[in-house]
């Protein structure tokens, strides 16, 4: 396949959404739910080839942005108080919280260090010898396994001093609230969540909710596809849950990493910017893990936080709004200057339509 | 945050641990995960962690769908 090919098959998709969506009397809402989606939709420039009476609206599946800002105040606490080694992934270092973020927190002599992968906390802990090391774990079901794992690996070496600030969350509690929605038509699966949790688990969404979903790869014709089918589905039905991202998902997911992601993370509660709190939606540290919690080990107090009230994310990661709408999109907030963090993470719709544009 | 492109397993290290080729240089990648991984295997990585191994075969299916959505199309090619 060369570019020239990929570009006549993606007209020719392209061309089946459009005659599907002439069918329809009404406009067909369809959320992208994983925040990669989000990007490389809006990075392909996909949109320009989709019909006028098909919306794509973005949803909740942005790690950093669906994370309260409350947690990042815990985190510059936790690092304030206890003279700790925060250690996080790059996209988490810009969001603002009540009183700075952690780059402003680094700037003053904080000690932040970015990492790629959660397996380099086990190094950094070791080298800071006494000094607690405290990893700031945010994501879904494609990361709490990775962390789950590294924490597995640092046992047996007898480190003291690694903890975990855990705000990871599962992508089925909010999308069943999502789901109840009328406004929405159907979703566009998450690709590497579903890649741990399969493509069966959605079924209630059909079943339940008369929805249909389809799993979807994340280049621009595995997305093509994926709402070539989402949008005939919704217009002609049955609804139903499709899986063509096949080459990486299998029904049943991957089975040794949910085993290791339940061995050291327990469901709870948790709070979701947008969508508040949601029962059983968070995991957190259970058994002899536990200890490696760094709220249980170094309390801190920091008091409820409040957004800017002029800032959307809250309704633009529920479907409900979208960028344009906000009067500080590229003026007051910008990714050099975020408000919001939809416009920190990479994944952010905000960032997504600031740096791509909207259409 | 999801990298899409699959890589490939050139080696088991042992105890869970492999390397892939990423462009002709080697990363280490932890196979916890994907225990039945074997070298030559393209895998999907997630922060260090493979958490899937790509399905040769279908892969392949959705190469041949594309190619002929292409050929079917009786397009001029592109200037
Ligand atoms: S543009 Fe900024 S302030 Fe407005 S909704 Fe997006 S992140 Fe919030």
């Amino acid at each position: 396949m060369n570019t020239s090919h990929e570009g006549r098959a993606a007209r020719a998709i392209a061309r089946e959404i459009h005659a599907t969506c002439e069918r329809s009397s009404r406009p067909i809402h369809l959320m992208e739910v994983c925040g990669t989606h989000t990007m490389a939709i809006a990075q392909s420039g996909l949109k320009a080839l989709l019909p006028n009476n098909l919306k794509l609206v973005s949803g909740p599946g942005c790690p950093v942005c669906v994370t309260e800002k409350r947690y990042i105040d815990q985190a510059l606490e936790t690092g304030r108080k206890y003279d700790a080694r925060i250690v996080t992934f790059g996209d988490l270092i810009r969001v603002p919280g009540s009183s700075g973020s952690l780059a402003t927190f680094r700037s003053e002599g904080g000690r932040v260090k970015v990492v790629y992968s959660p397996l380099d906390m086990i190094r950094i802990a070791q080298a800071e010898s006494a000094r607690p090391t405290v990893f700031l774990g945010v994501g879904f079901e494609t990361t709490a396994p990775t962390v789950a794992a590294t924490l597995k690996t640092a046992v047996p070496t007898g480190v003291s001093n690694l903890y975990v600030l855990p705000a990871f969350k599962t992508i089925h509690p909010p999308l069943k609230i999502l789901a109840a929605k009328e406004d929405l038509d159907g979703f566009l699966l998450p690709g590497h969540v579903s890649a741990i949790i399969g493509s069966d688990c959605y079924r209630y969404l059909a079943e339940e909710f008369h929805k249909p979903g389809v799993v979807a790869g994340f280049e621009p014709l595995d997305i093509l596809v994926a709402l070539r089918e989402l949008v005939r589905l919704a217009v002609d039905g049955p609804p139903q849950i499709l899986n063509r991202y096949k080459r990486v998902v299998r029904e049943g997911g991957n089975p040794a990493a949910r085993e290791i992601m339940y061995e050291v993370f327990e469901p709870t509660d948790a709070v979701w910017r947008g969508l508040g709190l949601i029962p059983g939606s968070g995991l957190k540290l259970r058994g002899p893990y536990a200890g490696f919690d760094s709220l249980t080990a170094m309390p801190v107090n920091v008091s409820p936080t409040e957004d800017d009230p002029r800032c959307l994310c809250a309704a633009i990661l529920t479907g409900a709004k979208t960028p344009d709408r906000c009067g500080l999109f590229g003026k007051q907030c910008t990714p050099e200057e975020p408000v919001g963090p939809c416009m920190v993470s990479s994944e952010g719709t905000c960032a997504a339509h600031y740096k791509y544009g909207s259409a | 945050m999801c990298l899409a492109v699959p890589m490939r397993l050139v080696e088991i290290s042992g105890d869970g641990v492999g390397k892939v080729d990423t462009g002709g240089v080697t990363a280490p990648v932890s196979l916890m995960m994907i225990p039945h991984a074997q070298v030559g295997d393209y895998l999907i990585i997630h922060a260090g962690f493979g958490i899937e191994v790509l399905d040769a075969n279908e892969a392949e299916i959705r190469l041949d769908l594309f190619r002929e959505l292409a050929e079917a199309t009786a397009e001029p090619a592109e200037p």
